[in-house]
């Protein structure tokens, strides 16, 4: 099998983050922040990357801004040729950090949106201010003139506000929206009583962003993600395993998703030890999920198997303990009625309180 | 597409090209598109300061093809383009 090159890769640069949003991406066991990769080994990966052919890097966290060689990191990667997008809440950016970024060559922010009010906001976020905070950072992209693409996290408590989201995006001035609602990941698992939409709720988003994409053609482009559990199909997770995108984790350690540790089985690389083009050819957990071979039924027979790959690995192991199962979202597994009665069963825990996420622990001091 | 309209690459979007897969690619925010050699032509032509109709008659004598072709294929590209918000029109 001919493996392409990969388009894009998420750096994540720091586990560290300002904010707690209950459905964090981030593993639930972080990297501390003596283990992240300093300032000159970030600069190789980037041009490894650029040489094994990526085009799109997404610098993330954790809040990257948190890493104080943010504007060097930037400044590394497209001395790569890389297109440097920055995935931020906002919060750890300043007027002049921004104008830094710019000068370093930033090419686009992704803001993220917790809610639409300070009270919503806040309270997702768990950091008081944030909201006041993000709106004053959002009028200093808008100044600059950096490209903005607002990232909307939706679920069960705020769905109700996408309308307004989107009227955001357009008075911002950002030329895209993503409309995301919750995937269950990472911390996000742990709070699918809070956060699970309703099947009503997931329904009129879709009917909110169809009208909107109509409505907003030629001044807002919306991407959407919709309500997982909800669905009769899964998602083309990754566009399929090892195909188009792999994360590096703020240690070092190679991913071919973000969730990908979560799979008990698979062993991961680190940019310390091979090369990035060597780790995505012949590491073997991007081998694992790679093309169709490793399918079971009912993907194997499926006319849909090169569609979506059989769903998300991530999701077979969390939900029914087995990655090499078919997603059990998909309408052909045996799992599915089974996952849309849960889905339905989280969606009525009406008083269910969100459990934030951690901070990652302090470096380990050894004492002599 | 108007014949007077005066279409852009704004800020965040810019033609790359891709040594990898030996090809010229469109970068824009979060998103790369594989250009073939038309299309390629047709952005090289749009500088902020040439109207549709002064690209497609330099396009049309480049290629020696007939104007009318070139014009409905570039509006067509270059309207999907601005539908993403790839591109900027100024007129």
């Amino acid at each position: 099998m001919t493996i392409p090159p990969p388009i894009a890769m998420l750096a994540e640069l720091t586990h560290r983050c300002p904010l707690s949003c209950p459905y964090c991406s981030n593993p639930l066991e972080m990297a501390r922040q003596d283990q992240e990769l300093d300032t000159a080994a970030w600069a190789r990966v980037f041009r490894e990357a650029a040489e094994l052919g990526v085009l799109q890097l997404h610098l993330s966290g954790g809040e990257p801004a948190s890493r104080r060689d943010l504007e060097e990191l930037v400044s590394s990667a497209r001395d790569a040729g890389l297109y440097t997008n920055l995935i931020t809440s906002g919060i750890g950016l300043t007027e002049k950090r921004l104008q830094a970024l710019d000068d370093a060559g930033l090419d686009h922010v992704q803001l993220s949106l917790q809610g639409t009010s300070p009270e919503m906001a806040d309270e997702i976020g768990g950091y008081k201010g944030g909201f006041k905070r993000k709106m004053q950072v959002a009028a200093w992209i808008g100044q600059i003139g950096f490209p903005l693409t607002l990232n909307a996290v939706l679920h069960r408590r705020n769905l109700h506000q996408l309308p307004r989201a989107i009227d955001m995006a357009v008075e911002m001035g950002a030329r895209r929206i993503e409309v995301a609602t919750v995937q269950f990941h990472g911390w996000a698992l742990k709070n699918r009583d809070a956060l699970m939409p309703a099947r009503e709720q997931a329904q009129e988003a879709t009917r909110i962003v169809t009208e909107a994409r109509q409505a907003l053609k030629g001044t807002l482009v919306i991407d959407y993600v919709p309500a997982d559990y909800h669905d009769d199909y899964p998602k083309r997770c990754m566009g399929g395993w090892g195909t188009s995108g792999l994360n590096v984790a703020p240690d070092g350690v190679v991913l071919p998703c973000h969730a990908a540790q979560t799979i008990p089985h698979l062993e991961f690389d680190r940019v310390q030890e091979k090369s990035l083009g060597e780790i995505w050819r012949n590491g073997s957990a991007f081998n694992a999920y790679r093309g169709t071979d490793w399918m079971p039924e009912p993907c194997q027979s499926c006319e849909r198997k090169t569609v979506d790959f059989g769903g998300c690995r991530c999701q077979a192991m969390a939900i029914i303990g087995d990655a090499n199962a078919t997603d059990p979202v998909c309408i052909k597994s045996p799992h599915h009625a089974a996952l849309q009665e849960q889905a339905n069963t989280h969606a009525r825990q009406d008083d269910a309180p969100l459990t934030y996420r951690d901070q990652p622990k302090r470096a380990v001091v050894s004492v002599e | 597409m108007d014949a007077a309209d005066i279409p852009a690459l704004p800020r965040g979007v810019r033609l790359h090209f891709d040594k990898v897969r030996d090809t010229w690619v469109l970068l824009a925010p979060e998103r790369a598109v594989t250009l073939d050699g038309i299309g390629h032509a047709i952005l090289n032509a749009v500088d902020g300061h040439r109207r549709f109709e002064e690209i497609v008659d330099h396009l049309a004598d480049s290629f020696g093809a007939p104007r009318d072709q070139v014009s409905t294929d570039s509006a067509g590209f270059l309207d999907a383009l601005r539908d993403r918000r790839f591109l900027d029109i100024t007129s």
